[in-house]
């Protein structure tokens, strides 16, 4: 006989991945405005943001109800206390896309083209992969895939720091367009803070299946 | 509450002699949904459920004033041998006629209401067993004494007793308070798939199990209802202090 409660959290998972997957499709779409200067699809992050806003509170009422109701245990209370977590990194993810969005649509695109710096689709993509990593990990209970996800985010704060350095030149050779520039610096900022979310995602999941806290640590082998 | 309850209980009071036991209890059960009745030992909850199927007042000295509505009708007009048909009830410790096999066990309240039919017999007996997901375990011993069953087992028997005459709500007295944590789990799971067909109102002092089973849960405390609600926010929020606290283990 089935329990319940795992029901519950079948259920509980299925709404944190398909808020999962709104925010990965938030990234590619903000990257999306970036490359095309196209800021008619800000609309369409707006939108996600809202629906991603109400699941963010749907699954905390779901967990505290599991919670309160199964008094869960062992797996069953790591894997709901992870749920809730990503929840909030998740939400976070997308706030960070909104903030893209924004600098694009409300600023950057607005102003006359300055020369594009690669690193930056280049960290959208690493950053939207360790994203879709993480939540494999989380739906797999794949430690090694979670793993993978924490030695990636060195890559994501290295391209951050190129685009800071190569900035800062930049400024200084062309002072009128510094406005445009830190647009520029922020939005890569964004996409290593979405790394960051989805190494904590990787830990999460790594708490969630053998117990062990690694944060501030190296990774599991 | 949306739906039209199948019982609507209006201010009922419940004596023993001369000592109360429920006082002013009003509330309203909606169909195929559980709804758990807690609170600390002597609160009233298992003289409340009583009442329900006029099983208090078959104790001497016994009598309970206000009124119960099931499907509309007035319990104290009906027979109350016809309401107990449609409201069955599953007591604490499990409780198998001792002389009988399992079969029999089942076909009993069946028989009692006239079915003869052998192989209608053995076909609504297969039906409750399965129902009390009890049929796999006994299939191939059905001629054995219903006691000679394991404790959990005798409750999922007693509880296809009940369900062969097809009640339409069924009664649990702490039902699984004798019971091992396995053989719980089963019981609960099994109410899980009843609600689908029935109504239930299950009596515990198990404050777990009410908020893993139930739709809604009452609170009784010194034969008083203190909160009625989903279960759900109960267990999250209760608007009482009183319940705050018997649920957080503060008192009872």
């Amino acid at each position: 006989m089935k329990r319940h409660i795992e029901e519950e959290i079948f259920l509980l998972k299925e709404q944190v991945l398909f808020m999962g997957s709104l925010a990965e499709e938030m990234i590619l779409l903000t990257i999306k405005i970036f490359i095309e200067r196209n800021d008619t699809i800000a609309k369409e992050v707006f939108e996600r943001e809202e629906k991603v806003n109400k699941l963010q509170m749907e699954i905390d009422e779901v967990g505290v109800k599991i919670l309160a109701l199964y008094q869960p245990e062992a797996t069953d209370l790591r894997t709901i206390l992870a749920a809730t977590k990503i929840n909030s990194e998740l939400e976070r993810v997308a706030d960070q896309t909104v903030n893209i969005a924004q600098t694009c649509a409300y600023h950057l695109l607005k102003e006359t083209p300055v020369p594009s710096l690669t690193e930056i689709p280049r960290m959208s993509s690493i950053a939207q992969e360790m994203i879709r990593k993480s939540l494999d990990a989380f739906s797999k209970r794949d430690t090694n895939l979670a793993n993978s996800v924490l030695e990636k985010d060195e890559e994501l704060d290295t391209l951050k720091s190129n685009v800071f350095n190569q900035i800062i030149g930049l400024i200084k050779k062309n002072p009128e367009k510094a406005k445009s520039f830190i647009d520029l610096m922020l939005i890569s900022k964004n996409l290593e803070k979405i790394g960051d979310h989805a190494t904590n995602i990787s830990e999460d999941v790594i708490f969630m299946v053998m117990g062990k806290d690694i944060r501030h640590h190296a990774p599991v082998k | 509450m949306k739906v039209e309850p199948i019982l609507d209980i209006r201010s009922i009071h419940a004596y023993f002699k001369n000592n109360k036991a429920v006082t002013n209890v009003s509330l309203q059960i909606e169909p195929r949904k559980v709804t758990a009745l807690i609170g600390p030992s002597g609160c009233g909850k298992s003289t409340f459920i009583r009442c329900i199927n006029r099983m208090h007042e078959v104790i001497p000295g016994a009598r309970m004033e206000g009124e119960i509505l099931f499907q509309k009708k007035n319990i104290l007009e009906m027979d109350p041998v016809l309401l107990r048909r449609d409201i069955g009830m599953v007591f604490q410790k499990p409780q198998p006629f001792p002389s009988m096999s399992i079969f029999d066990n089942v076909a009993s309240g069946l028989k009692l209401n006239g079915l003869r039919n052998r192989a209608h017999l053995k076909e609504e007996v297969e039906k409750s067993l399965i129902a009390a997901a009890l049929w796999e375990e006994v299939k191939d011993k059905l001629d054995s004494a219903g006691t000679s069953l394991s404790g959990g087992q005798q409750q999922r028997l007693c509880i296809a007793r009940a369900l062969a005459i097809k009640p339409k709500v069924l009664l649990l007295d702490e039902p699984c308070s004798a019971l091992d944590p396995i053989s719980t789990a089963k019981i609960e799971e099994l109410i899980f798939e009843l609600k689908k067909i029935y109504t239930i109102v299950i009596v515990t002092h198990n404050m777990q199990q009410a908020a893993r089973v139930s739709d809604f849960t009452a609170f009784l405390l010194l034969g008083e209802l203190i909160e009625y609600d989903e279960t759900t926010a109960i267990f999250t929020n209760p608007k009482d202090r009183r319940t705050e606290d018997y649920i957080t283990g503060r008192f009872g």
